[in-house]
Parts: structure tokens; C-alpha cells; sequence
């Protein structure tokens, strides 16, 4: 985007200064933790972080799993970014109420096989009905969408549908919260084997965390096969490239786009259930965060790239869970686990400054490309 | 584009009745009976059925179903009548269309009244209740519920077809009358508080039940006026528009001296006649227009969606409230509000400055993710233990002492005709700035940007400095906004600055009509005063719970149909349109061209 002939101006400078700022602030963060971890005692945490301890191999641990567990959800979501922004260019900005829908209708199904003694009986049948029944209403919601706001407005200025999206998610959100009241609500105890912990190699890996990292594993498998094997994929990555083109080709674009928006949901319902496995709990709000958190994700990891989807959601995942503890106490920040979102934050504006292609590089139709 | 787009085509003869494109009617009849379902399990009927509009006929409960099928009886026989196409007559078919579309959408409701009356689905639906079924049969049993439903909605989705047999004048009658009676019913507290003030209460009592609602006499006087209006006394206030604007073209320093100088004797004036009530929702909506003012410059005249914008709304506040209050933790200087304005305004640009400059370049999109990033950092860090020793964390703020002006009045929060003033002047100022940017280089240079970033960098623009400027100019107007908002409440807590906040401002200057300051304002007043701010109740306090809802709905509803706003920027309107226009052209070219034979059919609609 930048001209190299240009002129260094001010906020070229500002910008340079930021990114050394930035690096130079982790740098020292992550020295000053590897010293701690030496020495607890050393001049410069006394001087900056008077109560600095050592970090734990298992407190260590603890932060990874749960890092790695989170961003493989996150990175779920991303994928429905991902897609939507290689087919049409555009951030569906609601896709994490398609998530928020997912893991509602987890908990509402989950509790209905828990009144009818199916979930304490059989877990894996019941989770396997509820992952289908959360699955076939974020696909439903992401193809609605696709339909009503998003398919008239083809063609508009970038930002409509931007703004338009804002309102989608605002709309979900609020329906959620007046149909089925607002506030936190509970999916059922899990099974006690899930709650355990699962030693694997040096691991030892909560079921469910385990549980969280296998799906999203075996649905990014299945994504990719849809993708990069199949016809239905070969055309979405057709589209990808240059919409007139596939047209021209005999591929219906506008199918293959409600086809994009339904995987990105299906992706999405799946995470929802994760997040209620994972978290146990469910609010209106429950996709906001995770929403933009993923598309941070998708950034990262290279917006249209699949694989970088995946890879960024596990980089931010790890880095929100571990940073606070890795850069921020050292730096002597006190709190610093409040500061968690923060970090997701600052890891989206840290990339987008210093490589704004994202890790992996973008793969962008050719309009966008310009 | 509407039927009008075509006047000399000759009018083909009415359709049958029951040549009818019955897919289409169908599926709007199922739209229909989902919208209204919807709108039933949201639990509006039941909750906002204490709301009247007039005492014995309709409440706000009621209204917030018969309308869908009006409407949607209205669309579904709407055509669109493009350059060519041969235009019928109204007649018969469109009654039909409609009555079936409100049939089967009553049909749906009355499939929702049987289920509320023999299955119980209140575990995930908490509006799955008795009272809701009492609400839609009346308590009159199931029976009578199903076949009023059926029987109403197929009615009204009959009228919503007949609306295009009547005649425009009748047309624009039935619209103004049943504006200016929900209109009136909507500002009921706002007339009660005004017409005290003026001594007006006789007035007041004609028109309205004393439990709320107008009166059936006080609907028909209502209907009596709008009817004037419409048929008398608007043609006579538009030829004094025209005589004025005459006289503003031969003399235009005096008329607009004249024009300003009412403008500001009424501004003076109205808040002592107004009450509590209404000056404190003035207020409120002041505040927004602030921020919608300052937003209105970086979206709507520099094309930069800013979605944390609540950010430097947040620094106003903040600064104001750590600069002015005695009990702020950490520093705590307990300066003047006066001079602490400056401050604010320091720290709004460097805010302003810091935010803008590593978002500047990127893209639209990336961009607006990007600030609501900073708008949360902005918040979570405020809220942090790690900055608790300044901005008191979570427990927020106390004790602020209210706005102290040059040591002459202090404007305590407490008494809203003072903060009302304050705030008027902040909006005049803001106003004038906006108003004088707009037509100066710098808006120029900003539209520019907005149109095409490129093509205004061949022109010699330096895009980045005036897209700062744009960021700088929102920030100051925002944290006015913010520092107002300290002094009125008293103090500052981070809940106050959430997300919520930035896009409610964008929904108001959506709405509105981008680049307009008119709109801005409209949109302000209408949406603030009469729905409500994310945290201040409006006139319409039964709604707070739907109000959230309706924003949205509205904001898709906006973009879908006309992302220029109620009040329309000329320029941006015709931006946001170019292609209908290139389309429309095209058309008529290739229409007038027909007996050329292939001339334009190489021609391809400019994608």
C-alpha cells in the first residue's frame, strides 16, 4: 500500500517509533521474565516487580493448554472470516453472532437431552445431536444473512456492507437477548471424564480442552478436504479469484457464496459448542469478543488464507493466555490478567503494523489486490 | 425506484384479480406471518400495551403488529416499472395480493395462538406465557383470537395493496394524519412538561386521556389539523419558504442575520419555558449530537468508519473528571472546569494523534476493526487495576463538582436548564465548525478522499495529514462531548464508554444522513428523544428493552434502502446511486437506440 518512492513523512516516523516501541516493550518483557525464571531476586525485577516469582512448569503448562484450547476456537471462527473475506471481500462483521447462535442452541439443546436423561446416559450421542442441531441453525443464520442484508448490496461502496454487518450483529444480539432473556445461562455438568486430566507425553491435558483441540482439529480436516478436493471447493477458490471470471467459467457465483457464508456458519455452530464445553456458560454477548478476537485471527494468520486462519487463531490464543504473565508482569504491570483482551488487541494492531500481510501472507480476489 | 420513474408511457389496462404472481405472494405472506410471530415472542404486544395511543382503539402494543401487514400488503404490490416496460392500471389485483399476503401472515399468528394455548415452550422462549395469549385474543378465548387475527390482518394487508388505487393527495393525507397522531401520542411527556410551561395545560387535557393516550376527540382534532395542513396551510408555509428565500438571494447578510438571530433567541428562550423532564432529554440528546457532529466529520465527510470512537469520548470524560474532581485518586489538581476543557482538548488531539496515525493507511475495513481495538483498550486499561491509581478502576470517578464557567456560574448536574445551556453552546460551536470545514479546503479535501483515495492523491491531496486532521477534528468534539457528560452526571465510570456507545453515535448518523448537519441533528432527536441513548431512557420508556433491537433493525433497514439518510447529503447521495443513474441512462440510451439496431448492444452496464 505504501509508495517506496514517497517521502518519509511524520507519520511514517510515529509508525517506525511505534514498531520499535512495541518489539523493543516485548523484548525486554521476555528478558526480564527469562531472568526472573533465573533468579527471582534479580536488580530488575526488585527494582520493577517487587513480588516476582517463578513461573511454574505446570502453572506454564496450564497457560498453554488453555491458550492452544481457545485459539483453536478462535481460529474456527476465523475461518469463517477467512472465507467470507476471500469470496466477497468484505468483513461479515456478524459472523460472531453465527458463533453466539451456535453455542445458544448447544446450550438449549444440551439442557433439553439433560431433562431427558439422554446427556448423563450417553454423552457422546447427546454431544453429537447437539453439535448437528448447532450446526444446522449457524448455517441457517449465516445463509439468512447472506440473503437478506449482504446479497442486495453487491456491488456497493466497501463500507455499506461493512455497516451493514454492524447492524446484523447488533440485531442477533438483541434478539437473543429479548427472546430468550438476557444474562448468563448454563450448559449442564459435563461427565467426570471430561473434567479430568488426560496425561499425554509431558502433558497433562484437561478432557475437555482435549476434547476442544480434537474437534477442531477433525473439522479443519474436513474443511480442507471440502476446499482444496472437492468441486464445491474448487469453485469457492474460483470465485476467490475473480468472480467474473468463474462466472464465465459456469460456476454459480451467487451458490457459491451462500455456500461460503453456510460453511463459515457450520464452523462457527461447532465452535459454539466448544466455547459451551469449554466455558460451561452462554450470554447475548458471548460473540462479540470471540467475534472480533477471531477476525484479529484471520489477520494474523493472513486474511483468505485457510491454513493462517488456524495458525493465527492458535498464535492469539496462545499469546492472549500467555502474555500477561510472559511480558506484561515482568513489565510490572499490576493486574495484569484483567488486561487479557487488551493483549488480543494489541497483537492484531502489533501485525497489522509491522506486517500487515498477516503471518502467511493474504491471498485476495483481484479486486482487492489494487 | 418507483412507478414514477416512467410518467409518459402510456398505462396498460388493469390485470385480472387473479393474474397474480402467486410465488411471490405467497412468500411475502410467509414473511409476513414470521415478522408478525417474531414480533409476538419479542413480548412487544404485551409490554408496550400499557403504552396508548388512543385511549380505547390502539396502543403501542397493537400498533407494533398491525403495521406489518399494512406494510408489507403495500410492498408485495409495489412494481417496479423500468424504461420499456409496460406500466398496468391499479385495480382489483392489488387488493387481492394484499388480502392474501395479510391472510396467510394471520393465518401464522393464529398457528402461534393455538401453540401458546396448548404447548409450553417458556424453557427457552421467556415470553412463551399466558399473558402474552391474553394480549392477542383479548382475553377472549382462543376462537375469537385465530379468526380477529386472520380476518385483520387480511384487512389491513388489503389496504396495504389499496394504498396505490388512492389517489397521491389521499395517500399523503393518510400518511400525515397517522404520523402526527402516533407522533403526538410518542411525545406524550414531552407536551405534558411543554404545554406547563407555556400554560398551555388547557390544551393538553383536550387532546389527552389523564391516563395516558390521547382521547378519541383529541385524535379527531389531531386528524382535523393534519388535514389542514396538508390541504391549506403547508402550500402556504412553503410559498413563505420561497418568499424567503427570494429575499435571501437579494439580501443575504440581512436575512441570514435575521434568521440567526431567531434561531438564537429561541434557543435562549425555549429551556426556561421547557421542564425538567424535557430539558434533561435535551440534554441527552445534545450530548449525542456532540459525538454524532464530531463522528459525522470522520465518517461522513472523510469516509473514515471509526468504530471506537467512544474512545476520545472516554478521554474527555476521563480528563475532565480527573482534572476538576477533588477526590480523583492519584493526581488530583481539582482545577476550574474551564480550564480543564483545555486539557481536554490537549488530550483529545493527542489521543486523536495516537489512535489516528497507525490506522491511517490502512484499509477501510481493517481499519474500522482496528479502532474498536483501541476503543476497548482504551476502556479495559481504564478499568485495570494498572491505571486504578488514576482513573479509580472500576469504582470510577466521584464527586465531580459540576461545570465552572470562568468562575462566574458553576452548571451543576443537578439542574438541567443550566446544562442544557452549556451544552447548546458546545453544539452551536461544533456546528459552526462543522459547517465552516465542510466548505473550506480541508472538507473539500476530505470529501475528495472519501470519493476515491487515489484519484485525490493526483490531485495534490495529502491524504494521510487530512485524514488525521478528520481524526483530530472528531476526537476534540467527542471529548467536549465527554467532558460536558462528567460535569452533568458527576461522575465518570468505564461502563459508561462501552462498544454500545460507538455504535449507537453511528446509528444516529447513519440514520440521519451522512454529511448533513440537518440529518445529524434529526437523527439525534429522534432517536435519542424519543427511543433513547444506550444508557438514558427516551420518551418512549416502554421501549429501553426493544430499543437496542430497533437500532439495528434499523440500521440494516437504512443501508438496505437508503444508506443516504433521512436527510440526504446531495453529493453523497449521488455518490452512493451513481450506478442506478449510469443504469438508468444506459437504458434510455439503448431504449432511443433500438431502431439503430446493434449499435449499444456491445455495451456493458458499468459494473
Amino acid at each position: 500500500m505504501r509508495h517506496k518512492a514517497a517521502p518519509r513523512t511524520g507519520v511514517d516516523w510515529f509508525l517506525t517509533f511505534l514498531r520499535v516501541l512495541l518489539s523493543a516493550l516485548v523484548t525486554f518483557g521476555l528478558l526480564a521474565f527469562i531472568w526472573q525464571q533465573i533468579d527471582p531476586g534479580n536488580p530488575l525485577a526488585d527494582a520493577i516487580n517487587p513480588d516476582a516469582t517463578r513461573l511454574s512448569w505446570d502453572a506454564f503448562q496450564g497457560l498453554v493448554i488453555s491458550g492452544l484450547s481457545q485459539g483453536a476456537m478462535y481460529g474456527l471462527i476465523a475461518l469463517g472470516y477467512s472465507m467470507v473475506y476471500g469470496v466477497l471481500g468484505f468483513i461479515n462483521f456478524a459472523h460472531g453472532e453465527v458463533f453466539m447462535v451456535g453455542a445458544m442452541t448447544g446450550m438449549i439443546t444440551s439442557n433439553k437431552l439433560f431433562e431427558a436423561g439422554v446427556w448423563e446416559d450417553n454423552f457422546l450421542v447427546a454431544i453429537l445431536v447437539a453439535v448437528l442441531i448447532s450446526i444446522i441453525c449457524s448455517t441457517l443464520t449465516a445463509v439468512v444473512m447472506e440473503r437478506v442484508a449482504y446479497r442486495p448490496l453487491r456491488g456497493s461502496p466497501r463500507l455499506i456492507p461493512l455497516i451493514t454487518s454492524i447492524g446484523v450483529s447488533f440485531f442477533i444480539q438483541n434478539t437473543s437477548a429479548v427472546l430468550l432473556g438476557p444474562g448468563a445461562k448454563s450448559y449442564p455438568r459435563l461427565p467426570d471424564w471430561l473434567r479430568d486430566d488426560v496425561g499425554i507425553g509431558p502433558f497433562d491435558i484437561e478432557g475437555k480442552k482435549l476434547l476442544v483441540l480434537v474437534v477442531a482439529a477433525i473439522s479443519m480436516g474436513a474443511l480442507w478436504y471440502l476446499v482444496e478436493r472437492t468441486k464445491t471447493g474448487k469453485a469457492m477458490r474460483a470465485v476467490a479469484e475473480d468472480k467474473e471470471i468463474a462466472s464465465l467459467m459456469g460456476i454459480d457465483v451467487d451458490r457459491t457464496i451462500v455456500t461460503t457464508f453456510a460453511v463459515g456458519g457450520a464452523m462457527a455452530g461447532v465452535a459454539g459448542i466448544l466455547w459451551g464445553i469449554l466455558f460451561g456458560s452462554v450470554t447475548e454477548f458471548t460473540g462479540f469478543l470471540p467475534g472480533i478476537k477471531a477476525f484479529s485471527a484471520a489477520v494474523v494468520g493472513g486474511i483468505g488464507n485457510l491454513g493462517g486462519a488456524m495458525a493465527g487463531g492458535l498464535t492469539l490464543g496462545s499469546s492472549e493466555s500467555l502474555a500477561p504473565q510472559l511480558v506484561l508482569e515482568p513489565l510490572g504491570v499490576t493486574g495484569h490478567t484483567q488486561l487479557k483482551d487488551a493483549v488480543a488487541f494489541l497483537v492484531l494492531i502489533f501485525v497489522l503494523l509491522v506486517k500487515p500481510t498477516g503471518l502467511f501472507g493474504e491471498r485476495l480476489s483481484a479486486e482487492d489486490r489494487a | 425506484m418507483s412507478e414514477t420513474m416512467n410518467p409518459t408511457s402510456e398505462m396498460a389496462p388493469a390485470r385480472g384479480a387473479l393474474d397474480q404472481d402467486w410465488r411471490k405472494v405467497v412468500n411475502w405472506g410467509l414473511i409476513l406471518a414470521l415478522a408478525l410471530i417474531f414480533v409476538s415472542l419479542t413480548d412487544m404486544p404485551e409490554k408496550l400495551d400499557k403504552r396508548i395511543i388512543v385511549e380505547p382503539l390502539l396502543s403501542m402494543g397493537y400498533l407494533s403488529l398491525v403495521w406489518i401487514p399494512i406494510a408489507l400488503g403495500n410492498i408485495v404490490t409495489r412494481e417496479v416499472v423500468l424504461e420499456g416496460m409496460t406500466q398496468h392500471k391499479k385495480g382489483a389485483r392489488e387488493l387481492v395480493a394484499g388480502l392474501v399476503v395479510g391472510a396467510i401472515g394471520g393465518l401464522g399468528l393464529a398457528l402461534l395462538i393455538w401453540l401458546l394455548d396448548t404447548r409450553d415452550l417458556s424453557d427457552p422462549l421467556v415470553n412463551w406465557n399466558d399473558a402474552l395469549l391474553e394480549v392477542l385474543t383479548f382475553g377472549e378465548g382462543v376462537g375469537y383470537g385465530v379468526l380477529f387475527w386472520i380476518l385483520v390482518s387480511a384487512g389491513l394487508g388489503a389496504i396495504g395493496g389499496a394504498i396505490h388505487l388512492l389517489p397521491k393527495l389521499a395517500t399523503r393525507l393518510l400518511l400525515a394524519i397517522s404520523l402526527t397522531i402516533v407522533l403526538a401520542a410518542a411525545l406524550e411527556s414531552a407536551l405534558d412538561d411543554i404545554s406547563e410551561g407555556f400554560r398551555l395545560e388547557w390544551l393538553f387535557e383536550a387532546l389527552f386521556e389523564k391516563k395516558g393516550g390521547l382521547s378519541v376527540q383529541g385524535a379527531i382534532i389531531l386528524a382535523v389539523f393534519a388535514t389542514a395542513w396538508v390541504l391549506f396551510l403547508g402550500g402556504q408555509a412553503s410559498k413563505g419558504k420561497a418568499i424567503v428565500q427570494a429575499k435571501r438571494e437579494e439580501t443575504p447578510v440581512a436575512v441570514n442575520a435575521i434568521g440567526l438571530t431567531l434561531i438564537a433567541a429561541g434557543a435562549i428562550l425555549l429551556p426556561m419555558f421547557l421542564g425538567r423532564l424535557t430539558n434533561d432529554l435535551l440534554t441527552n440528546v445534545g450530548l449525542f449530537l456532540l459525538l454524532a457532529l464530531g463522528l459525522n466529520i470522520v465518517v461522513g465527510l472523510a469516509g473514515i468508519l471509526d468504530l471506537g470512537y467512544v474512545a476520545f469520548f472516554a478521554v474527555g470524560g476521563y480528563t475532565a473528571a480527573i482534572m476538576t474532581s477533588p477526590s480523583s485518586p492519584g493526581l488530583s489538581p481539582a482545577l476550574p472546569w474551564w480550564v480543564a476543557i483545555f486539557i481536554v482538548v490537549f488530550m483529545a488531539i493527542v489521543a486523536g494523534l495516537f489512535i489516528g496515525a497507525p490506522v491511517i493507511r490502512m484499509r477501510g475495513d481493517y481499519l474500522a476493526i482496528v479502532t474498536l481495538g483501541f476503543g476497548e483498550i482504551i476502556r479495559l486499561t481504564v478499568r485495570s487495576d494498572w491505571a486504578s491509581g488514576f482513573t479509580g478502576g472500576a469504582q470510577g470517578i466521584l464527586s465531580i463538582p459540576g461545570a465552572d464557567i470562568f468562575g462566574v456560574v458553576t452548571v451543576k448536574g443537578t439542574d438541567p436548564q443550566q446544562v442544557l445551556y452549556l451544552v447548546m453552546a458546545f453544539v452551536a460551536i461544533a456546528i459552526y465548525v462543522s459547517w465552516r470545514l465542510e466548505n473550506s479546503r480541508i472538507g473539500r479535501a476530505w470529501m475528495a478522499v472519501r470519493e476515491d483515495e487515489s484519484v485525490a492523491e493526483a490531485m495534490g491531496i495529502n491524504t494521510v495529514n487530512s485524514k488525521l486532521q478528520a481524526f483530530v477534528v472528531g476526537a476534540i468534539l467527542a471529548s467536549f462531548s465527554g467532558a460536558i457528560f462528567a460535569a452533568k452526571v458527576g461522575s465518570v465510570f468505564e461502563s459508561s464508554f462501552k462498544i454500545l456507545v460507538s455504535i449507537v453515535i453511528l446509528v444516529i448518523v447513519i440514520v440521519g444522513g451522512m454529511g448533513r448537519i440537518a440529518g445529524v441533528a434529526a437523527g439525534a432527536l429522534v432517536l435519542v428523544g424519543i427511543l433513547g441513548g444506550p444508557n438514558q431512557p427516551g420518551l418512549l420508556a416502554e421501549f429501553s428493552e426493544f430499543k437496542l433491537l430497533i437500532y439495528g433493525a434499523l440500521l440494516i433497514w437504512m443501508m438496505l434502502k437508503r444508506p443516504e439518510g433521512l436527510i440526504p447529503n446531495v453529493r453523497r447521495s449521488r455518490e452512493l446511486h451513481q450506478e442506478e443513474f449510469l443504469q438508468d441512462a444506459w437504458l434510455k440510451g439503448q431504449a432511443d437506440d433500438d431502431d439503430d439496431g446493434e449499435a449499444t448492444n456491445g455495451k456493458v452496464a458499468p459494473a
